[in-house]
């Protein structure tokens, strides 16, 4: 059970009250773009064992869209960041280096 | 105009460990937009005559009130019979700016749930810490009741009053009267 802390309203509450919905900082390739980014956009999916960035709903509670860092295995959540944005932020990046000293940042992240 | 009538028609449910009613229509506006601006502060002031919520809050006074339900979004509560002018009274402030009124009351239902073992039977159906120092009088909560929305605040320390979506009022009255039903304290959360 993941409980996780929605920055839109503060509100702390277990996974259920929330949606994944999917892997985070996706570039778009849409008109124009080639075959190869448009495939790598619409299928291709890190899906790591470790550290993972998601996007999630809080779809019972404000209904406000925002990111998580957490783990795939432990089920750590390192923490929850704004939707607003399409870089991982530096506080976020320092605790998971807090919790995995050996993780380096993803260069797409 | 046909007569205002609620879901439930006034169901009440009194065997328990805690009273449920399912209470007569209410006035609900919901508001959504930029929740700073003054076109929208103004006109809420002068209908509900309470101040803006914090975050997370509910301000209620001699049921007209006002609630936070998301960074851009209010509930505007109050007599059912008012809402009309009420919506005039937003529609004429917010003019061409970004921001959207909506009469929401007929799509709603509401409860009160009553009794020392209130903060139980809400506890059992949403995933919400209920304990007096964690969920206090002034506090509006969205959230889930086992598989529907549902939002609730305290009236006072033993009384609760919950919205959800009119569709649903018969499921949520009988989640809570099996909440709620006799022999089925937990004393968790008294005294």
């Amino acid at each position: 059970m993941l409980i996780l802390t929605c920055p839109n309203c503060g509100i702390t509450a277990e996974e259920t009250e929330f949606h994944a919905g999917g892997e985070a900082h996706l570039t778009r390739h849409g008109p124009g773009a080639s075959d190869d980014d448009f495939e790598k956009y619409l299928f291709m999916r890190e899906n790591p064992k470790g550290v993972h960035f998601e996007r999630w709903r809080h779809v019972y509670g404000c209904g406000k869209w925002f990111h998580a860092a957490r783990d795939t295995t432990t089920l750590e959540i390192f923490g929850t960041y704004t939707a607003q944005t399409s870089t991982v932020p530096q506080d976020i990046i320092d605790k998971i280096t807090d919790r995995r000293p050996d993780w380096q940042p993803p260069e797409t992240a | 105009m046909s007569e205002p009538i609620s879901a439930l028609q006034g169901a009440t449910y009194t065997q328990g460990i805690a009273e449920i009613t399912a209470l007569d229509p209410i006035g609900m506006i919901s508001l959504r937009g930029d929740l700073t601006a003054s076109y929208l502060k103004k006109p809420v002031k002068k209908i509900t005559g309470v101040a803006m919520p914090e975050v997370r809050g509910i301000n209620l006074d001699a049921g007209k009130g006002v609630a936070w339900m998301s960074p851009d979004e209010l509930l505007l509560i109050g007599p059912y019979a008012d809402v009309a002018t009420n919506l005039e009274t937003l529609h004429k402030a917010i003019g061409s700016n970004h921001a959207l009124a909506v009469n929401v009351s007929d799509a709603r239902a509401v409860f009160r749930v009553s009794g020392v073992h209130t903060r139980e039977v809400l506890a059992k159906l949403a995933p919400v810490d209920t304990s007096r120092d964690a969920f206090a009088p002034g506090t509006i909560r969205r959230t889930r009741l086992a598989q529907v929305p549902a939002a609730f605040w305290m009236i006072d320390d033993d009384t609760a009053e919950l919205v959800c979506f009119r569709s649903v009022a018969q499921y949520v009255f009988d989640l809570l009267k099996t909440a709620a039903q006799p022999g089925s304290e937990v004393n968790y959360h008294r005294g």
